[in-house]
């Protein structure tokens, strides 16, 4: 007898289980995980930690917050951070001072550790939230983050 | 079921193929160079080495906060727990006291990252057994906690969180509430999990008694993990030396005996709701406090030989570190769940057929860059 | 014998009265043919499309929605690409049975596709032992697979051919044997002379319990017949890769991909011949229409490929010796017992007529 209780219980186990593939497909067009991307472009909002890229802020007058320490370059796990920097005179006090003249990011060796970002003593750096970082030649992923003519804010001392 | 070997009057061939390096089953380049008689396995050997990247060489050359990130690389689906693993053998040479809140916090993850991992391989486990829509909602409910951390850590699989000392940064604001909508979720959907696999007849007669493996080899083979719980082996770390704040917590060992296909996928289910459980209890009082204690720029840990323990999704992890008092390790080595689990495939599978291996390699959970390293 | 709609009558009579008659035979011929291939392709594709669109509903996707309206041309394009593509195939095959295999398979379910009857007088060939043919065609695509495994000389082909072929000699006899409980009421294998039968009442109906366990069984031998998971030992991905086509490429590829789905209709086609009144519309309302028995048989055929596709999506697969075990020690006598009861019935006139 327990041949026919066995299939009795084998149906029943298959039906439970066509009852849960089954309400999903009612409710399917509600229930989507599916995101459309590039149609949904416009609504699409990563969250504000999502490290998509390294950039460097800039305000309205074109300064930037890097002092050119180094430090990020030097926590780099792979390289991927640059710095050129020089000498040069600081207006206000006359001295001489480290200031950069390219920050020089490497996006395609960047493994987003965020350490760089961690250590800076100014907060120069920060997360940018752009994802699409898809290019067809490598050597646009070098990216040179404090823009032409940028100058270092007054006041950020590291 | 049993099989029974029928002796026949015809000449049988064993003959060789090649499972892997590219092959569905293998979930990355593994390679398993079979010998079948007919259907029936004579022999497996896994060939590695298809996705070696010298991990523990690399960190030779890192220092203690670079090393973590490489952590991320190794089981990606448990990096949170990596990280946490050298984090804990960096704190404990320095002997620091990480905040109250630090351990919190990092125990949710933890289990967050346990759950996750083992939605998705409910979701592997069933596509490698035919059902292919268990993949989609295994993902569906990964997504949520994938979330989560995306939210507070920046980052959906290498999250890099946790540092020397404490985390990166303070969890979100949303963090808690949307761990509890997850738990929530979660709750209503584990018992879908069970109506649409784990009672299904075809899965059960699938996975029961396949691939047994009894406790002595389970201690031998050096399992760990679910694989050496659904053996009977109480091997779980956070219930035998508890780290972070798993001695706080209340919550059952999830240990089968059978240490069959099945009971392996049941320790897992059962794995969840221990983690369902342990997140509830913690994530209503997170103490607050410092996330992070200051340590120095360069790391150095005193000279001497350092181990630390801990339960990822997959087993045990150990990291030992010599140091000889410079800024990074003389030498790092991981013991990863993976290896060893695999090492047993030969052992389990063998009599049984195609789909049985692949049925028993879905319950032993591999990541192949946690074994390749 | 073949038989067409009225609309098709004066094209006959058109033909007979302006060339000889074999002449005119043959280019019917001919013409039907052409109409049975567009049905074929035009099936087939759509067969695709609905199944992709079910399938990532039962997963919570949306499916494919950007070719064509809501992707309505879909399948189109994935042919199209498939034509385009390169016939690779390996170095040592056996190039005669290798390049054959595919059509073995698309011919089978081409033949098998004209016994069906559409509606009244849509069924090009009305043969007198029309479900005995069909179990016979449908057994004869098997070649195709097990040559195109044996051929493209790759173990995994050759693995998944054995267990096609394996699974298809033992789940015949289940396919057989639940169409016979059902020819015990009919008393006729004629198609046509079914469908007349089930004018009182659909033979589900008439038949009751033996006839829904037939139709039960059916169902799960027609699903393994077709290849199609739960039962889908050849192609079993998680295990062989691709089974027995995976050397296959293009469009010798896609022959074996609509050949599928065509099998997959073939056996809701019977189905709803054997079990649900073919064109007949439930309680004769539309009698008066006949053009709409067409829509009635696809509607209900219809229903029965979803069905079949919702154990896809559901199940898992079974290992080859537990297939086997299903239908040795369960299909096979359950429907052995059930014929004895059917015949009972029969007997002491306990069918249910209107
Ligand atoms: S995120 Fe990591 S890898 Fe990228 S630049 Fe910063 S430190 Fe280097
Ligand atoms: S970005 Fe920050 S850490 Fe890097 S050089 Fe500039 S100030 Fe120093």
């Amino acid at each position: 007898m327990s041949y026919f209780s066995d299939i009795y219980k084998g149906i029943k186990t298959l039906l439970t289980g066509m009852s849960v593939t089954g309400k999903y497909f009612l409710t399917s067009r509600k229930g989507a995980i599916t995101q459309q991307y590039p149609d949904n472009r416009a609504t699409l909002k990563m969250f504000d930690r999502f490290r998509g890229e390294v950039i460097m802020p800039h305000d309205e007058e074109n300064r930037h917050r890097c002092t050119g320490c180094q430090k990020c370059e030097i926590a780099c796990p792979n390289g991927t951070i640059e710095i050129i920097w020089d000498r040069g005179i600081d207006e206000e006090t006359g001295k001489k001072k480290k200031k950069i003249d390219k920050f020089v990011y490497h996006l395609s060796m960047c493994t987003m550790c965020g350490l760089c970002i961690d250590v800076c003593p100014t907060d120069a750096i920060e997360w940018g939230q752009n994802f699409e970082n898809s290019v067809y030649d490598r050597t646009a992923l070098t990216r040179v983050l404090n823009k032409p003519g940028s100058k270092l804010m007054p006041g950020v001392e590291d | 079921m049993d099989t029974t070997t029928i002796e026949t009057n015809f000449r049988s061939e064993e003959y060789f193929i090649n499972m892997g390096p590219q092959h569905p089953a293998t979930h990355g380049v593994l390679r398993l160079l079979l010998t079948i008689d007919g259907e029936i396995i004579k022999k497996v050997e896994p060939d590695l080495g298809y996705i070696h990247r010298s991990i523990e060489k690399m960190c030779e050359r890192d220092t203690y906060q670079q090393i973590v990130h490489l952590t991320d690389r190794m089981d990606y689906l448990s990096s949170n727990i990596n990280n946490e693993a050298v984090c804990l053998t960096v704190e404990n040479a320095l002997e620091l006291e990480v905040p109250d809140r630090v351990k919190v916090i990092r125990t949710i993850i933890g289990e967050l990252t346990r759950i996750s991992s083992h939605c998705l391989w409910w979701g592997v486990m069933g596509m490698d057994v035919g059902a292919l829509t268990t993949y989609f909602y295994g993902f569906r409910d990964r997504e949520l906690i994938n979330d989560i951390f995306e939210e507070t850590c920046g980052a959906r699989l290498t999250m890099n969180y946790n540092v020397p000392g404490g985390l990166m940064f303070d969890i979100h604001p949303n963090f808690v509430k949307r761990t509890k909508d997850f738990i929530a979720h979660f709750k209503t959907k584990l018992p879908e999990y069970d109506k649409l696999l784990t009672h299904n007849v075809i899965f059960q007669k699938r996975t029961k008694g396949i691939g047994i493996l009894t406790k002595e080899d389970a201690i031998s083979f050096g399992a760990s993990g679910p694989v050496g719980r659904a053996s009977g082996y109480s091997c779980d770390v956070r219930k035998h030396h508890p780290y972070s704040a798993l001695d706080k917590v209340k919550f059952q060992e999830a240990l089968k005996t059978e240490g069959d296909t099945y009971a392996r996928y049941l320790v897992r289910i059962q794995e969840m709701w221990e983690s369902l459980s342990i997140i509830e209890q913690l994530i209503d009082n997170i103490p607050e406090g410092e996330y992070r204690v200051a340590t120095n720029a360069v790391i150095k840990l005193p000279k001497g030989e350092f181990y630390q323990r801990v339960e990822t999704a997959r087993g045990e992890l150990g990291v030992y570190i010599i140091s000889d008092g410079v800024k990074s390790p003389y030498r790092l080595k991981f013991r990863s769940p993976g290896f060893s689990n695999l090492s047993l495939l030969n052992h389990i599978a063998v009599g049984g057929k195609i789909g049985d291996l692949v049925a028993t390699m879905a319950t032993l959970d591999l990541v192949i860059p946690d074994i390749d390293r | 014998m073949i038989r067409a709609l009225s609309i098709t009558r004066s094209i006959h009579d058109w033909l007979y009265s302006s060339m000889s008659e074999n002449m005119a035979y043959f280019i019917e011929m001919v013409l039907i043919a052409i109409v049975y291939l567009a049905i074929f392709a035009v099936a087939g594709l759509f067969l695709v499309l609905i199944e992709r669109r079910v399938a990532a509903w039962f997963q919570l996707r949306i499916g494919p929605n950007r070719v064509g309206f809501q992707g309505l041309l879909q399948t189109m394009a994935d042919a199209l690409k498939l034509l385009s593509k390169e016939l690779t195939g390996t170095e040592k095959a056996d190039k005669f049975l290798y390049n054959l295999a595919p059509y073995f398979v698309i011919i089978t379910a081409l033949m098998a596709l004209a016994v069906i009857p559409f509606t009244q007088d849509f069924q090009a060939f009305d043969i007198n032992i029309g479900i005995l043919f069909l179990i016979a065609i449908s057994s004869i695509g098997v070649i195709g697979i097990l040559l195109g495994g044996w051929s493209s000389n790759n173990k995994f082909a050759l693995i998944g051919a054995m267990r096609s072929g394996v699974q298809t000699i033992s789940y015949e006899l289940s396919i057989g044997l639940s169409l016979l409980t059902m020819i015990l009421i009919t008393g006729s294998l004629q198609l046509s002379e079914i469908v007349e039968v089930q004018k009182s009442g659909w033979l589900i109906v008439q038949g009751h319990i033996p006839a829904i366990i037939a139709f039960m069984i059916y169902m799960i031998a027609g699903t393994a017949e077709t290849n199609r998971a739960p039962f889908d030992m050849a192609e079993a991905e998680s295990e062989l890769g691709a089974g027995f086509h995976t050397e296959y490429s293009g469009m010798k590829f896609a022959y074996f991909f609509l050949a599928e789905f065509i099998n997959m209709f073939i056996i809701a086609a019977i189905a709803t011949t054997v079990f649900f009144g073919a064109w007949l519309s439930p309680f004769g309302i539309t009698e008066s229409i006949p053009i709409l028995g067409v829509f009635w048989f696809l509607a209900k055929a219809m229903v029965l490929v979803f069905l079949m596709m919702w154990f896809r999506w559901t199940f898992p697969r079974l290992r080859v010796d537990q297939l086997l075990t299903l239908e040795w020690k369960y299909l096979l006598p359950l429907n052995l017992m059930n014929i004895v009861i059917m015949a009972l019935i029969v007997w002491l006139n306990l069918t249910i007529q209107f």
